[in-house]
């Protein structure tokens, strides 16, 4: 649905430090259907984004194919955009990462985009662990091409169409634990208070951040039938932990004040609060994390907030030892080693 | 018996099993013949195996100075008994034909043209060397004894090239002279006069280096600046980022942080690999990913996205035979179609053809400059051939005052001069290349989003058919650019009434060159073209146009660059005959003389004069 934005903001709309107000991070227009749950993922983006004062033009937008990866034309609007080929923003977005590992990159991709035809460049971008935000907007079925089931689609759920889905779903989350990812969360975009502290954990972390947001698609899989409605979601929504996300600078009061607090130290000094839930575990545990999400999935429930992280976490750049410089800066000076060295090369082959 | 008496002008064949240690004992013959001066051509014919199945290193020793595969073999060193009865058969007349005598050769082998040369390689071994890895490796160097005798090279080249290779650890190389010896003494005494053939030192070969193509395609690379790789493991393409990685360790590392000024990612697959490289390209880093044909067939669909979306990378192409997976350890220049075209839609991409180690080096350090300045893939078409064999080639130079040309690309101070609306595809200078933006260059100007759906001017989504049809009309400006950028042809003029001509490209060239000599040493006087690059410019069309008949060179079924320039040139059908060879194994001159030969006779005597010969022996 297209509609018109007013220019207008009130002369007194909240700026950042950066002296930016929300508009500096706002992107065109969204097309998507009224109601879909991908604007709302957008909004929390540019709230991120905004709130935590990142430079728009440092952070590098890379996407694949289908509506999700449409989404990055309506944030972020001073920043450089790559709606690649479907499946394949995963290899995008490392090259571009190690051609200058000081921006931000984020990645938006959907469930077809990443569980079916990007399911092995997706696997592999975690194992490398790049520093990116790969954020999944999930809503089990292919919507641009008018609503087949997706490969996260669960088994036995009902989209418009009727029938249920006859094979087994991939959770994305319990994967990228496995391959290796060391900040692993879950959102749903109809929360947007969980799912706002949750980006700017992601956005903070220092490696690969995946972050799986279930996001209905309100014209082909939001039946009551379906486990990715909103109303399924809504009653089966379960949160391993609220959390709030500290930044190194300016102490954000957290909204939750229930529960025990655990803080997380991320690599830059700034603090995830999470507030368990009683009989949880921490979350710094692999292996409680994957038995966490059977545990839910037996009991028909979606657990939500971040479900994994190693705050430890070593990149792509550190594990390669990546010079400090971005690489796309070098000249012939740094690179190439000249004549003489050619000529001793030359004597050395004879 | 007509025994082959030759000095510095023949082919020795070693018939081997492939990881039994014969590749280095062999090379090590190579590299003593090169070290005496004389022009040396090896090439390595390989199985898709690791150990056990026959392999075969054909030497090619040509004063003269031909390094093509001539055809046939006058010397062959047999040592697998798998192909025993095939290496036999395949000695010309009046050769000879090495073999391990700790085993009679069957009675049937008695061919009356071949010169046996019995030395038993595992009696002498085992006689030797206790340990049974010993024994095998040192069975390789003893034949190379014989040989350092037989051919009269003497001990010293030898022994002298060993302790050079050794000369970390002067241990080893001690078996390794002793092995020479047992050889070398064997033969003397038993085989005092059996060899016609000699090697000579000689100046021929002057300042020249032996390197594969592949080491020379990877020290372009990091001359060229490139800092990004993506690749996946292919044969014959592997051991092009082997060697980038080697070449940057040991020049582009920090000697105090240890930190590197490069990146290389072995990814998933080939479709990853490009998109690497195309993801640092976008980002500005100069970036390459190097594979073969079927790496091409997975890296179609991104590269129609770097031709449409306009991103600079360079892709280096190590052909191999195909189609499928077809003999991925043997050569061909099959992929010219699917390069040129890749992808889906009108897309067209810049080919180069380098025909040496020299060349791969140079053309690859230009690729560069040309994907940054013409903001689309480049292809570096090279093959198994050039690529893994040792050749003779030009020693590599580089001007220390280069620089290199990063292209049209904007930068914070350039945004802030601009008055009007920048516009990513905006083609202010009427060159089809228009200015880019990097991501993080400035904080308010500059920003858009790449895609690969059709596009205006100023990178928005459009399905207007007017944006879309100027768009894609522009990039074919771009293509005339490119045209003007490329590499011209190398044209050879041997007879001015300009009635046949031949055309060729990358490594058909020497064979191509020494067919070319021969004939015309047998009055049919043949002009020469070596296109070096695709779009093809004038010269190629003109060539084409001024000769009654073009012989078509190459080393695929289907005559593909015959296709490529029928189309680009509009050549009338019938003007060009294909001279091809596909059989996995380099072209010969021989194979060419044949065939021109053969197409000659048939079109009639208006293209042969009466001193022509009819054709030359088979090979």
């Amino acid at each position: 649905m297209s509609y018109t934005r007013p220019t207008f903001r009130h002369p007194e709309a909240r700026e950042n430090k950066l002296g930016y107000s929300r508009k500096a991070y706002e992107g065109a227009i969204s097309t998507l259907c009224a109601g879909c749950g991908h604007d709302s993922i957008v909004s929390a983006i540019i709230t991120a984004f905004f709130e935590m004062s990142i430079e728009p033009h440092r952070v590098v937008k890379l996407s694949g194919i289908g509506c999700s990866s449409k989404t990055p034309a309506y944030f972020l609007g001073r920043s450089h955009g790559f709606n690649s080929v479907h499946g394949r923003m995963p290899s995008v977005a490392t090259g571009a990462n190690m051609a200058n590992r000081d921006l931000v990159y984020l990645g938006v991709s959907g469930d077809g985009d990443t569980a079916s035809i990007g399911l092995g460049q997706f696997a592999h971008v975690v194992r490398r662990n790049l520093n990116m935000i790969y954020i999944v907007m999930n809503n089990g079925c292919y919507g641009l091409t008018k609503g087949q089931d997706s490969a996260t689609a669960d088994k036995g759920s009902k989209s418009r169409k009727g029938a249920p889905v006859s094979f087994e779903s991939i959770d994305l989350c319990e994967l990228a634990i496995q391959l290796g990812a060391d900040f692993v969360a879950r959102g749903f975009s109809g929360d947007k208070k969980q799912l706002v502290p949750m980006l700017k954990a992601a956005i903070a972390h220092k490696g690969l951040a995946f972050v799986d947001v279930i996001s209905p698609c309100v014209t082909f899989n939001n039946a009551p039938t379906s486990t990715k409605s909103y109303s399924w979601v809504r009653d089966h929504m379960e949160a391993t932990s609220t959390l709030d996300f500290i930044p190194l600078q300016p102490e954000i009061t957290t909204e939750y004040d229930h529960g025990t607090a655990i803080q997380v130290a991320l690599h830059d000094g700034s603090i995830i609060n999470l507030f368990k839930r009683e009989d949880k575990e921490v979350i710094t545990s692999k292996k409680d994390a994957i038995a966490d999400l059977e545990e839910a999935k037996v009991d028909k429930h979606i657990l939500t907030g971040v479900l994994y992280l190693n705050p430890e976490s070593e990149d792509f750049h550190d594990i390669n030892q990546t010079a400090e410089q971005p690489l796309n800066l070098m000249g012939e000076k740094d690179l190439c080693p000249g004549n003489a060295m050619l000529q001793t090369l030359n004597e050395s082959l004879r | 018996m007509k025994r082959l008496e030759r000095v510095n002008d023949f082919v020795i064949r070693f018939a081997n099993v492939n990881g039994s240690g014969s590749a280095s004992a062999n090379n090590l013959f190579a590299k003593v013949v090169y070290r005496l001066g004389v022009p040396v051509s090896p090439k390595n014919v390989f199985p898709s195996n690791i150990q056990g199945l026959p392999t075969w290193y054909e030497v090619r020793i040509s004063e003269q100075g031909y390094l093509g595969r001539r055809g046939g073999a006058d010397f062959i060193i047999a040592v697998n008994g798998q192909t025993l009865r095939d290496d036999y058969d395949m000695v010309q007349p009046g050769g000879y034909f090495l073999y391990d005598s700790t085993r009679e050769l069957p009675e049937s082998f008695n061919r009356d043209d071949v010169t046996l040369i019995g030395i038993p390689l595992t009696q002498l071994c085992n006689d030797e060397f206790q340990d049974n890895r010993m024994r095998q490796l040192m069975k390789n160097i003893i034949y190379i004894g014989a040989l350092a005798y037989l051919l009269d090279i003497g001990m010293e080249p030898i022994s002298a090239s060993i302790r050079k290779q050794f000369a970390k650890k002067p241990k080893l190389a001690e078996p390794n002279i002793k092995a020479l010896e047992l050889g070398f003494d064997y033969a003397r005494e038993h085989h005092g006069d059996s060899c016609g053939l000699r090697i000579e030192p000689s100046t021929a070969v002057g300042q020249r280096i032996l390197i594969d193509g592949n080491s020379g395609t990877a020290l372009g690379a990091l001359f060229g600046g490139a800092t990004v790789v993506g690749w996946y493991p292919i044969t014959p393409s592997t051991s092009v980022v082997e060697a980038f990685e080697r070449y940057a360790n040991r020049y582009r590392v920090d000697p105090e942080t240890g930190n590197k000024n490069f990146a290389i990612v072995q990814a998933e697959d080939e479709l990853a690999a490009v998109g690497i490289a195309i993801g640092a390209g976008w980002n500005g880093a100069r970036a390459f990913t190097a594979t073969s044909g079927p790496g091409i067939s997975l890296m179609s669909e991104f590269l129609g996205l770097a031709y449409f979306t306009e991103i600079p990378v360079v892709l280096i192409d190590v052909q191999r035979s195909g189609p499928s997976t077809g003999m991925p350890t043997r050569t061909q220049q099959s992929d010219l179609l699917s390069c040129a075209y890749a992808s889906h839609g009108d897309t067209r991409n810049v080919l180069l053809f380098p025909s040496d180690p020299h060349e791969c080096f140079e053309m690859t350090a230009d690729a560069f400059d040309l994907a940054d300045r013409l903001q689309t893939p480049i292809i570096v078409m090279s093959d198994l051939d050039l690529g893994m064999n040792d050749h003779l080639c030009e020693p590599f130079s580089w001007d220390d005052d280069r620089r290199y040309d990063r292209g049209k690309v904007l930068s914070a101070e350039d945004l802030d001069k601009i008055e009007s609306k920048w516009g990513r595809y905006l083609d202010i200078d009427k060159d089809g290349i228009c200015y880019r933006t990097l991501p993080g260059t400035h904080p308010e100007k500059g920003a858009y989003t790449t895609r690969g759906t059709s596009h205006t001017e100023y990178a928005a989504y459009t399905e207007g058919s007017a944006a879309y049809e100027r768009g894609m009309k522009r990039l074919l400006v771009k293509w005339e650019t490119a045209r003007s950028l490329v590499p011209r042809p190398e044209i050879r003029i041997r007879d001015e009434s300009k009635k046949i001509g031949a055309l060729y490209f990358g490594s058909t060239t020497a064979a191509a060159l020494e067919a070319l000599d021969r004939l015309e040493g047998n009055h049919i006087p043949i002009n020469s073209m070596r296109i070096k690059a695709f779009p093809f410019q004038q010269e190629v069309f003109e060539f084409i146009s001024e000769h009654d008949l073009i012989f078509a060179i190459e080393q695929n079924r289907d005559s593909q660059m015959q296709i490529l320039l029928a189309g680009e040139c509009l050549v009338a059908p019938g003007k060009m005959v294909p001279v091809t060879n596909f059989n996995g194994l380099p072209i010969t001159a021989r194979m060419i003389t044949n065939q021109v030969h053969t197409t000659l006779l048939a079109r009639g005597k208006a293209f042969i004069s009466a001193a022509s010969p009819v054709q030359e022996s088979t090979p």
